[in-house]
């Protein structure tokens, strides 16, 4: 039989607060165990919530950029379970009304095809704490730091036929979050994790068969492995004619399999309600206008800018647009060398290949956008050979000095382009005198000789004379 | 022990949801109270609440909001001092695994 997958993400999104969502203990991430939990995130007797303003802005930011109703009027419920990293027995989560509505995002597929997303709601919550099972014989050490931080929980449509739309979708919303500035996006920290929600059914059929979820996925890698492992189990249980039970998972990125965390037998039955202790949260469509007149050049727009107005491909403008730094690097460039090729060319080239390489991220290169500008300012106005250019591009990532000069490297480098006549004239001369029977190939219309004597003519100058030029000055002696 | 209009009141699920240890003796009886309280609600259920807005809290006030600032210093050991258990800074807690 042939099975069709169906699935959705929830995505959670560290907001990049100072203070946590209902307190005003720092967020920091690194801090010795339990320094940055207070009495409310502790869950001490007597103390309430208060909500930070920040994370409520973010949100709506968040909401506008995907298009969704941003709700004026929103509630704060009560998710109550018992795990020790919940001091409180319950999460402080919005189930009936979140602060963000229905929306949608445009994924693009490998094949360069677009798909719209609908997103059902985005809502504010709390983080919990983290338990540790692995440092203490016998017992689980708790460290509740992290207990408070703001969350924005992104719900998706089921809306994903395979694990790569879903990666493609988590890599999207990781692109979007960091250009609306409301995340640091890094996954490495869980700055971003998500739960899958995987179900198959035959192909053509209309109902959704059952579905389990996988909880915590925390990369891009994992989300298209877990799912597609899933999928591979679901159907073996089904045509060995078991059936699904409706359950949470685990995934084993080692052993690359999901396993049963929770039977439904077990399931967490919630008993959401209101939280006496936050009223509404209401605020005015003039603070939603306020915060939309913020808004930055999303990925989409930028991306259309690229091709448009600059002549990028298709790739290169997603490749550049894709990721806020890279973005951002390459504006710094374009404006210093307004050679958009070019510095397309030695960002997407040189550049990613050294940095790949070195295992660095755009943020930390060791060679300034400012100098990149400038080397191909140089290249441009032919001071600089395209060797000589790879050449200075090696000088400056060895200096990784962003204060580094770049045409003080260039003379220190003695790399300029021989561009006097008169001495390259001299040197071709002799050439010519040197090799007769060679010149006089190339007189009698031996087209290839012409390359032995610019190779000639480039051997001489260490690679420091302009071909074109070279080219001219021998044609000149014909 | 199934009300037509309502799911089955499962005292062991309920329990474990509470963490509440409820004796086997007093199963029957809890159950029965349960179910008085459940028809005193579906009493409520008859109002016609058509066109009234849900009401999440009771007093007629909107939410104040914080500004993002940390003021909350480190307290870990005034609060760890109150613990039963801790060790290298962590709350220690009979293991628990998912």
């Amino acid at each position: 039989m042939n099975w069709e997958s169906v699935i959705g993400l929830e995505i959670h999104v560290q907001l990049a607060t100072n203070s946590k969502i209902f307190s005003g203990a720092s967020t920091h991430y690194g801090a010795e165990p339990n320094a940055q939990a207070c009495a409310v995130d502790l869950g001490l007797p007597g103390v309430l919530p208060v909500l930070n303003e920040r994370a409520v802005e973010m949100a709506i930011k968040f909401g506008l950029a995907i298009g969704a109703k941003i709700n004026l009027h929103s509630v704060f419920d009560r998710k109550n379970y018992f795990y020790p990293d919940l001091p409180k027995g319950y999460q402080i989560s919005q189930f009936e009304t979140p602060i963000v509505g229905e929306g949608s995002i445009v994924i693009a597929l490998e094949d360069g095809r677009e798909r719209t997303i609908g997103v059902t709601r985005a809502h504010l919550e709390e983080d919990a704490g983290k338990s540790i099972h692995d440092l203490f014989p016998e017992q689980t050490g708790i460290d509740l730091n992290r207990t408070g931080t703001p969350l924005l929980e992104i719900v998706s449509e089921p809306d994903f036929r395979t694990s790569k739309e879903a990666s493609a979708y988590f890599r999207q919303m990781h692109t979007l979050v960091r250009y609306l500035q409301i995340c640091d996006g890094n996954l490495a920290e869980g700055s971003m994790r998500c739960d899958a929600n995987v179900s198959v059914r035959p192909y053509g059929q209309e109902a959704f068969g059952e579905r389990t979820e996988i909880k915590n996925i925390n990369s891009f890698r994992f989300v298209e492995r877990a799912i597609d492992y899933e999928i591979g189990r679901q159907i073996d249980v089904l045509e060995s004619g078991g059936i699904i039970e409706r359950e949470t998972r685990l995934f084993d990125p080692d052993k690359d399999e999901t396993r049963s965390m929770r039977s439904k037998e077990f399931s967490e039955d919630y008993r959401y309600f209101p939280d006496p202790d936050l009223l509404p949260l209401t605020f005015s469509q003039a603070l939603v206008d306020k915060i939309a007149l913020t808004l930055p050049e999303l990925p989409d727009a930028k991306r259309t800018r690229y091709i448009e107005e600059l002549g990028l491909s298709e790739y290169d403008a997603r490749g550049l647009s894709g990721d806020l730094d890279r973005s951002e690097y390459f504006e710094i460039v374009i404006n210093g060398c307004k050679n958009a090729k070019q510095a397309t060319n030695w960002i997407m080239g040189d550049l990613s290949a050294y940095l790949n390489r070195h295992n660095l991220e755009i943020s930390a290169s060791p060679v300034a956008a400012a100098q990149l500008a400038a080397l191909i300012a140089r290249l441009d106005d032919q001071t600089l050979s395209s060797k000589t250019a790879k050449a200075l591009f090696d000088g400056l990532w060895n200096k990784a000095d962003s204060n580094q000069d770049v045409d003080a490297l260039i003379e220190e480098m003695n790399l300029a382009q021989v561009s006097d006549n008169g001495e390259l004239t001299g040197i071709i001369e002799k050439l010519i005198n040197d090799n007769p029977s060679q010149f006089e190939e190339l007189r009698n219309g031996k087209e290839k000789m012409l390359g032995f004597f610019v190779g000639q003519v480039m051997k001489m100058t260490q690679g420091k004379a302009n071909p074109q030029q070279v080219n001219e000055i021998i044609k000149a002696n014909l | 022990m199934t009300d037509q209009n309502n799911a089955e009141i499962n005292i062991t699920h309920l329990a474990r949801l509470g963490r509440l240890a409820i004796p086997k003796l007093s199963h029957a009886s809890t159950e029965q109270e349960l179910e008085n309280i459940i028809a005193m609600i579906d009493a409520m259920q008859s109002v016609n609440t058509d066109g009234v807005e849900p009401l999440s809290h009771p007093l007629d006030s909107e939410q104040l909001l914080r500004a993002d600032v940390v003021s909350e210093p480190d307290s870990r050991t005034a609060f760890q001092s109150n613990a039963p258990k801790t060790e290298d800074g962590y709350y220690l807690v009979p293991r628990v695994v998912d």
